[in-house]
Formats: structure tokens, sequence, C-alpha cells
């Protein structure tokens, strides 16, 4: 099989300009089928707008897009696409039950799975009361439910969890994890490393319009890093630099922060030991995905090349 | 386009619509109006018996004559080219106008069908609501025309099925007129105020400040007249209630012939959607 016959979601050279600006900038992306892809940026770097066009809201100056192997936005490809963007969208004198009828009845689902979606988000006790009425987390979490009314193959979320509070929070993660067992295929942005970091299988980082990063989470995150405590400090400088093992040294306080392959940890300390410096303290630190977006999207050109 | 998906916009809508406030607002406007200006106060004049105290110009026993079930015809779409038309067009504008305040075309967008189904779909809902609107007025008039035969002891025989139907096939294209231009102007300025301000400055103003100046001091404004719907809106109630007993109401008139009056808008509704279906295909959503 092709690599293009595989992807439930590709796009190929997106950009659409607003004027002057450009707010996507030549998007390539391919999404496989049962993962959970996150797509990360800041503020304005253009993920809505990326969404909009794989859902066919936006037309794009350049470049296409297909889901599923048709056009995105074709009724064919919606009809198998759940989607919430940039957040919940009802009627504000419906009940949110009604909302789910109504959009039940546009997409051709029989009005059953509205008591089932409602379930699924923890709604179904307020179903009745108008949607003006509900709460922020709540109104978020009847969208979600809409994305899932339609059993779709597909499910385009713009910042999920935008406005829920930390249990609403962890049960929207778990409920994407869960989508991605089903065997659903899941776009998800967000601005939260620590929830990409969590749910992800693949990640994109964004910036300015551009990716700038594309690649599973641990890829992103890099190699670990140990934190050595050795006397004397500059004896375990010269060694190790000397020895060729680690990526790169360098001094962090009184200790040294070492690049390294992890099943190099043993020869590292083993030569440290031998040259006589004494090694008080070996610990291994993971890089969370934030340090590595906040390099990534200070300095955009250094990581894309 | 899709039959089966404009369907499900067309059900969609309308479930919606009549869980909408709103909407049952301007109904009931259209059916006190109607009830008022028809029924009650030319029954009062008439009952006041001071024969010159509401419409200078009939009788009593003209008074008492013009609410009866024979005349529901012109009693039924007396308001329409101005004040129900008005009030039409902002029904037209909240339909389809709310769906950009409340960001919920982005949900019907991204459902299933296509935005030319989804436009075809409104305006069914659009032509669905107004067919039944103007079926309650129809019936509000029959009972109160018949209540009032009763009540004076006079005929309660209702117009010919023939009289009866073009009334109601002429009312419900004049509605469909006005809240479909009331729609469309929703879509192409995203939102429902500017088009209902627009709608009504231009209905109750506009349109009779132009017919009372081609009437008097520029003749050369007829054609420009005669191409309002408005005024064609009128000329067809004109057409169709040739009894019309003592003075027309506002902007009924026969300023063009009914046969033209049809065509004219005729001609604005598929304007209208044309203008739908480009702001719908060729516009983001956002
Ligand atoms: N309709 C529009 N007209 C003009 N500019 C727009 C429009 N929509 C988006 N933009 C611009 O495009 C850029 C990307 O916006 P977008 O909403 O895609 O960002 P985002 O990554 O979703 O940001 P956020 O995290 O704040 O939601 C921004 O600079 C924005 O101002
Ligand atoms: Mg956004």
């Amino acid at each position: 099989m092709t690599a293009a016959r595989e992807a439930v979601i590709e796009a190929r050279g997106l950009v659409k300009t607003y004027g002057p600006n450009v707010a996507v900038d030549h998007v390539d992306l391919t999404v496989r089928p049962g993962e959970v892809y996150g797509f990360l940026g800041p503020n304005g770097a253009g993920k809505t707008t990326t969404l909009r066009m794989l859902l066919g809201l936006v037309r794009p100056t350049s470049g296409t897009a297909t889901v599923l192997g048709v056009p995105a936005g074709s009724p064919s490809a919606l009809e198998r696409t759940g989607s919430m963007i940039e957040g919940p969208a009802f009627y504000p004198y419906l009940s949110g039950r009604d909302n789910l009828r109504f959009v039940a009845r546009l997409a051709g689902v029989p009005a059953g799975r509205v008591d089932e979606v409602l379930e699924t988000v923890h709604l179904a006790d307020r179903g009745g009361d108008t949607f003006a009425q509900y709460s922020l987390g709540m109104k978020q979490r009847l969208g979600v439910a809409a994305a899932l009314l339609k059993d779709p193959e597909v499910v385009v979320l713009d910042e999920p969890t935008n406005g829920l509070d930390p249990a609403g929070m962890r049960d929207m993660r778990a409920l994407v994890v869960e989508l991605g067992r089903q065997g659903r295929t899941v776009i998800l942005s967000s601005h939260l490393m620590g929830e990409v970091q969590e749910v992800c299988d693949r990640v994109a980082v964004i910036s300015n319009g551009r990716i700038v990063a594309e690649s599973t989470v641990e890829e992103l995150r890099g190699g670990t890093s140990l934190l050595v405590t050795a006397e004397p400090v500059e004896r375990a400088v010269d060694v190790l630099v000397a020895s060729g093992l680690p990526e790169s040294v360098r001094r962090d306080g009184p200790d040294l922060r070492i690049t390294a392959e992890p099943r190099d940890t043993a020869e590292i300390v083993r030569t440290l030991v031998t040259a006589g410096v004494d090694v008080t303290r070996v610990q291994r630190d993971e890089r969370q995905l934030e340090d590595v977006f906040f390099e990534i999207t200070d300095h955009p050109q250094g990581v894309a090349s | 386009m899709n039959a089966t998906h404009v369907l499900d916009v067309t059900r969609a809508q309308l479930f919606a619509l009549v869980r909408r406030p709103a909407a049952w607002t301007i109904v009931a406007a259209l059916a006190v109006l109607n009830q008022v200006f028809s029924f009650l106060i030319p029954y009062i004049s008439y009952r006041s018996s001071d024969p010159s105290g509401f419409d200078a110009g009939a009788t009593p026993e003209e008074l008492l004559r013009g609410t009866l079930p024979a005349e529901i015809v012109p009693n039924t779409l007396g308001g329409f080219p101005v004040f129900a038309g008005a009030l039409t067009l902002a029904f037209g504008a909240i339909l389809l106008g709310s769906e950009y305040g409340w960001g919920t075309f982005k949900t019907i967008a991204t459902q299933r069908p296509s935005r030319m189904s989804i436009l075809a779909g409104q305006v069914l809902t659009i032509v669905t609501a107004v067919a039944a609107i103007v079926a309650l007025l129809f019936v509000l008039s029959a009972v109160t025309s018949t209540a009032i035969a009763l009540g004076e002891d006079r005929s309660t025989a209702l117009p010919s099925v023939g009289h009866l139907a073009n009334g109601y096939l002429g009312g419900v294209l004049i509605l469909s007129v006005w809240a479909l231009v009331g729609g469309v102007l929703a879509v192409a300025l995203r939102s429902v105020a500017l088009p209902v301000g627009l709608g009504i400055v231009w209905a109750l103003g506009i349109e009779n400040l132009v017919s009372a100046m081609a009437d008097s001091v520029l003749d050369a404004l007829q054609p420009v007249r005669d191409v309002f719907p408005g005024v064609n809106a009128g000329s067809l109630v004109a057409a169709l209630t040739p009894e019309q007993i003592g003075t027309p109401p506002p902007g009924v008139s026969d300023a063009v012939s009914g046969g033209r009056a049809v065509a004219t808008l005729v001609a604005y509704l598929v304007v209208a959607v044309l203008a739908g279906a480009w702001f719908h295909r060729h516009r983001d959503v956002s």
C-alpha cells in the first residue's frame, strides 16, 4: 500500500492568506488510520485555520487536502468526520438534547444516538437544560458530543479542553485516548504541551503558519540528558570531551549536564571513575515537550532544517 | 445538491424554528396586526354608530360588510405589501442571520449537506414556514369573520374555492419574497440587526416616499417604483381583490397589472436564491 492510500488525512502545500497576512504557509500533513495526531502551536499559529481547511469551511488559497481519500469538505468526507472547531456553536434557546437532535437530523443520524453521546460526555442528566444555561465546560462537552454523533471515523477537535476544569480535562483526555483505541483517527489542536504529550501518537508543531517539526512525541522530546555531580569538575569535562562519548557536555551550576544515549550511561560513569574523578550523583532527566516546544518556536529555522 | 440532504436540512431547520420564541413572536405580531386592522377597528367603528368615526369613506353598512367571511381574501392580504411584509422580512433575517451571530453556520456546514443543499434546505424551510403562516392567518380571518357574521346575523358564506386558492397562493408568494430577501440580506451581511433595519426603512419609508413622488411631482420615477417589491406585492393584492370595499390598505394599489406583479415577485425570488447560492458557495465560514 502506498502512503497516500494509507493516509486518512493528507494535506499538500496548504496556504491561506488574509490580505497581506499568511495564516497558513505551505502546510503538509499526513495522518494515518487510528492515529491520535496532535497539532501544537502558540496563539495565532494557524491551527484553527488549517483545521477549517480540512473541513471545507475555509477554501485554501492554494494547495489541496483530502480526508478519507476524498476532497476535504465534500459530503462523503463530512459524513464520516465529526468535528468541533473553535468552540461549540449551538442554538441558545434549545436544550442540549434538542441541539443534538438538530445536528442528528442534519447529519442523517438516527435520533437514538443522541442519548448515547450525552452519556459519553456525562451530560445525560443536564440534557434538558437550554444551551444558554450551560457552563463553559458543559458547552464544550456538548460540542464534543455533537462531534461523536456520526460515530465518525475521523474526529477533528480544536482545543477540546478549552474551558474545562482539571477533572473535565482529565475526562476529555481519557475520551480522546479511548477514541484512538476504538480505531478512530483523531486530530486535535492544542497549545498545552502536557496534553499532547499525554494523548497523542504523533505531533506537528506549527508556528507562524509553518510546520516546524513533525514526529512522534518521543522523537520530538529527543535524547534524555544526564545530570552528573563530579569532583574535580574541570577534569571531568576534559575526560568526557576526550572520550567522545557524550553529544554535549556543559556546566550546570556545580554540576554537569550531559546529552547522551541512555545505553552509554554506564560507559560514561566508568570512564570518569577510571580517570580518578569522584562521581557523587548520576541522574537521568527526560526533557519535557514544553522545553522542546519553546526551543522550536523561538528558533523555527534551526529546527525545521 | 442531494435531495435527501436538502430534506435533512429542512427537517432540522423546522425542528429548531418551531421551538424558537422569536419566530412565534413574529407570528403573533402578524396575527394581532391582521385581527386589529382588518376586523377589530372596522367592527368597533361599526358598533360605535358614529358613521364618520374611523373610516370616513365608508358607511356603517360597508364597514360591517367588509369584515364578513366573503371578504377574507382582502382582509388577510391587506397588510402584506407593507406591515406584514416588513415583519416577514425580519422573520427571514432572524432565521438565516442568527447562524452567524451564534456561529451555528459552521455546525451546519460540517455535518454532511453541501453548501448548495444547505441553501436549498433553507429556502424550503422559509417557504414552508411562510405557507403555514399564511394558512394560519386565513384560518384566523375565517374564524373572526364567521363569529362577526353569526353575531350580526349575516351570511357566513366564504368566497369560492378558486378565489381562496388564488388569494392563498398570492399571499404565500408575497411573503416568501419578503422573507427570502430578508434571509439573503442577512446571509450577505452575516447579521440580523442590519438587514432588519435596512428592510424596515425600505418597506415602510423609501417605497412609500418614491411611490408618493412618482404619483405627484415626478412621473419619471414610475418605472423605478414599478419594480419595487412592495409596490408589486400591493398590485398583486389589488389584482386578487377587485371587490375592495372602502379605502384600500396602505400599499395596495394598481400600479402594475397582476400578471406583471407575479412575474416581478418571482424574479425577486430567483435573484434572492441565486445571490444566496453565491454567498454560500464563495464565502469562507469563520
Ligand atoms: N477570517 C480571518 N481574517 C483575517 N485573518 C484571520 C482570519 N482567521 C484567522 N486569521 C489570522 O490567521 C492567523 C492564524 O489564526 P488561527 O485562528 O488559525 O490561529 P490558531 O493557531 O488557531 O490560534 P489560537 O491558539 O489562538 O486559537 C492569525 O494571525 C489570525 O489573525
Ligand atoms: Mg484556534
